[in-house]
């Protein structure tokens, strides 16, 4: 067991690139987001068992980055979320916002460093107050930071609404008169108002139409342009993660398999579970251009209450060895930036399956 | 695909005489030799309103197609399309307080519409079945699931409660859950989405129906189970001749499972086709925006197309077109009523400019190095023969 934590630095880079380190930001600024060896357990069972959510995941959100981060259900990757933005207690491991850890921040502080750091949810619906305008429900955030008088924050809330596409004649409305995707661009204003540095993105498009999905998916874009933002995008859709992020995260039973630039997670993984992941995406190819080869995972992800021995996707695995069972792969640098947690992954991609 | 549906292949092997002494059950027999001419369901202007304290609303519109035996459609749209209400309407399932449907759907022959609520009864379930996309929701919490899936046998076929049993443990097999003795009695909550699914899909099975309904079956499933089931419908549809109509808003789920897919937009059809046609030349702009905005088709981090505006709501749909306030092909003359016309072999489109237009479909960003196309590779390149 290589002590469970995915250790940047002990694991030997497969090449010279990675001289600074995938950690290393330009300049002396810390990152933005920078999280080690999170950890985040929930009891069950009165108390008997024990959900191993998030089991040790280390990374770097980089200053104006999109970071993906995908997974299927029970992948852990929604707790991931929201213990970057202080939802959540990490049961062991430390959040860095900028350097700072704000479990270690007073109250007060706290509460002027949280406005940094929002989060925006899947449902639209159940974000926003139903009995609230949706002016008041712009403005309230900035209530809560105590920022400015009601005038100027009614100004600002305005102003936010302008810029998600809203017209400003929709903050009288309330949230039952808007379609799915006008109230998804009200939560976007809301967080905007505050000018936050990182945004956590939870399955943001999940539950709106295809058709006003890639509206919402280029507001993001504009927005992050002009502001600067830094968006951890958090989605279980591979062609939505891939279309948005810079890198992604692949998460499997609350650990990452895989992390690299968006190009190469899609287009060359390094890990079986990723090709998998990719192989089952449909596409809406004529039969004529789709050749069959997918990759069919047999049954389901296992419980988190008792993930399976050595390296968690084995019992799923098509190029399962025993190895996998005994044995915790490390977390390795297989290409510059590109990092993987199998042991017979190599440069050039995922083992071949057993015959 | 052979005329008449090929028995499913239980491990009890019985299915031929159980299934020809059906007509105990008070179900029409006619017609089943004739499948190969006329087709197994054809709808005639089914339209459903519902009914409210301000009026009838009108929700779908002269919805008309038929299907084949052993056809797979994909019936595609958005929320608000009307798809579901239309499977719903099929199944005779909404509510007559609260909806009326007018129209027709003759299932070999006899329009389900006119059939009385007791002849309906025997019907679904044995002639078409229908699975949901929230199976924990479909699903009694307090019986186990094989006795769920026996009794959806017992309902139509006199048999005693031991071979419903063996029926059901067949069934359980046969939609690939393992250990089915075990899982038999086994209750709802201890099985995962994607196992309570295929429980769904075994009891629609067990009837071997003609055809079955199914509503998003896997949009509540991760992407690796949703890639399990779809398979396990489409090769359980080839293997049992029964049709299949797959309501769903995921196009690329359509492209895998099905032969044709029908586009609904505003409660209407818009475009029916088959679904190669569909993908590679549509001829209905909504159609074509619909491919056009999946983000796994555009250059990475480009701009996605979108559609803009929104649906127009029930009850104030504009006249002619209703597509034409988004659309970017609109010219005057749409706001003349449209028909569905002929566009090629089988394939109609709701667009009297549809013969002039050139849309793009979802291939023509493959040469762009799209992400999809990359997947494609990935996936195609690399892997297991």
């Amino acid at each position: 067991m290589s002590m469970g934590r995915q250790a940047m630095h002990s694991a030997a880079p497969a090449t010279d690139a990675a001289a600074g380190g995938p950690l290393a930001t330009p300049g002396d600024r810390p990152p933005v987001l920078r999280v080690e060896d999170l950890r985040i357990r929930f009891p069950v069972n009165n108390g008997l068992e024990t959900v191993k959510a998030v089991d040790g995941v280390d990374f770097e959100v980089r200053q104006g980055e999109t970071f993906g981060v995908i997974g299927e259900s029970g992948s852990g990757k929604t707790t991931i979320g929201r213990a970057l933005v202080c939802l959540l207690q990490p049961t062991s491991g430390r959040i860095l916002h900028d350097g700072v850890d704000p479990a270690t921040l007073s109250r007060s502080a706290f509460r002027r460093r949280r406005r940094d750091y929002q989060i925006i949810f899947q449902d639209p619906n159940a974000a926003l107050n139903p009995r609230m305008t949706i002016l008041d429900s712009v403005m309230e955030p900035l209530r809560i930071a105590g920022e400015g008088d009601d005038a100027a924050r009614r100004r600002a809330a305005t102003e936010a609404l302008v810029r998600v596409g809203l017209a400003p004649e929709a903050g009288v409305r309330y949230p039952h008169q808007l379609s799915g995707g006008q109230k998804q661009r009200v939560n976007i204003a809301r967080v905007l108002t505050l000018r936050p540095r990182m945004i956590v993105c939870d399955e943001v498009v999940a539950a709106l139409d295809v058709s006003i999905r890639g509206d919402v998916l280029n507001l993001f874009a504009d927005l992050q342009r002009e502001f600067g933002l830094t968006y951890v995008f958090i989605t279980h859709d591979i062609s939505v993660v891939s279309h948005i992020s810079d890198r992604i995260a692949v998460t499997y039973l609350g650990k990452f398999l895989e992390l690299g630039p968006a190009d190469a997670v899609t287009e060359k993984p390094l890990h079986p579970y990723t090709q998998a992941l990719l192989s089952a995406e449909p596409v809406p190819l004529p039969s004529s251009m789709r050749v069959n080869r997918r990759i069919m995972l047999e049954g389901e992800i296992p419980s988190p209450v008792s993930p399976p021995s050595g390296c968690r996707f084995r019992t799923r695995c098509p190029s399962a060895q025993t190895r996998c069972a005994a044995e915790e792969p490390a977390w390795r640098e297989l290409r510059p930036d590109h990092w993987v947690a199998c042991h017979f992954a190599t440069p050039e991609g995922p083992p071949p399956p057993n015959a | 695909m052979t005329d008449i549906p090929a028995k499913l292949s239980f491990a009890t092997g019985e299915g031929g005489q159980l299934a020809g002494g059906a007509s105990v059950t008070g179900r029409m027999s006619a017609a089943r030799s004739a499948a190969g001419a006329a087709p197994l369901l054809d709808v005639r202007d089914l339209s459903t309103a519902f009914l409210t304290s301000n009026g009838e609303l009108p929700i779908t519109r002269q919805i008309s197609f038929s299907i084949r035996a052993g056809e797979r459609v994909g019936l595609v749209g958005e929320s608000g399309c009307g798809k579901s209400v239309t499977g719903l309407s099929l199944m005779r399932l909404l509510p007559p307080q609260t909806a009326r449907v007018t129209g027709e759907a003759r299932l070999a022959g006899q329009d389900l519409m006119t059939l009385s609520p007791r002849q309906m009864r025997a019907v679904r379930g044995r002639d078409v079945a229908m699975i949901f996309q929230e199976p924990m929701s479909a699903l009694d919490p307090v019986f186990t699931v094989g006795e769920q899936i026996a009794e959806a046998y017992r309902v139509h076929f006199p048999v005693s409660r031991a071979e419903a049993r063996q029926r059901a443990i067949a069934a359980l097999a046969e939609v690939g859950i393992p250990a089915p003795e075990r899982r038999y009695d086994e209750y709802p909550h201890q099985l995962s989405g994607g196992m309570r699914q295929r429980v769904m899909i075994a009891m629609a099975l067990i009837c071997e129906p003609k055809l079955i309904i199914a509503d998003e079956p896997t949009t509540a499933l991760d992407v690796t189970i949703q890639a399990q089931i779809t398979d396990l419908l489409r090769s359980l549809s080839e293997r049992t001749g029964a049709a299949l109509i797959f309501i769903t808003h995921d196009l690329g789920v359509v492209a895998e499972t099905c032969t044709r897919m029908i586009t609904m937009y505003a409660g209407e059809i818009v475009e029916d086709a088959p679904v190669d046609d569909a993908l590679t030349r549509p001829r209905h702009p909504y159609t074509s925006g619909l491919l056009r905005s999946l983000p796994g088709l555009s250059a990475r981090r480009g701009v996605l197309p979108s559609i803009p505006g929104r649906v127009p709501a029930p009850g104030r749909m504009p006249d002619g077109c209703r597509f034409r306030e988004r659309c970017g092909y609109a010219i005057a003359g749409c706001e003349a009523a449209q028909a569905l016309l002929p566009m090629a072999a089988d394939h109609v489109a709701r667009c009297w400019r549809a013969r002039d237009l050139w849309l793009p479909g979802s291939v023509d960003d493959m040469a762009a190095g799209s992400p999809v196309a990359h997947n494609l590779a990935a996936a195609t390149g690399e892997i297991r023969p």
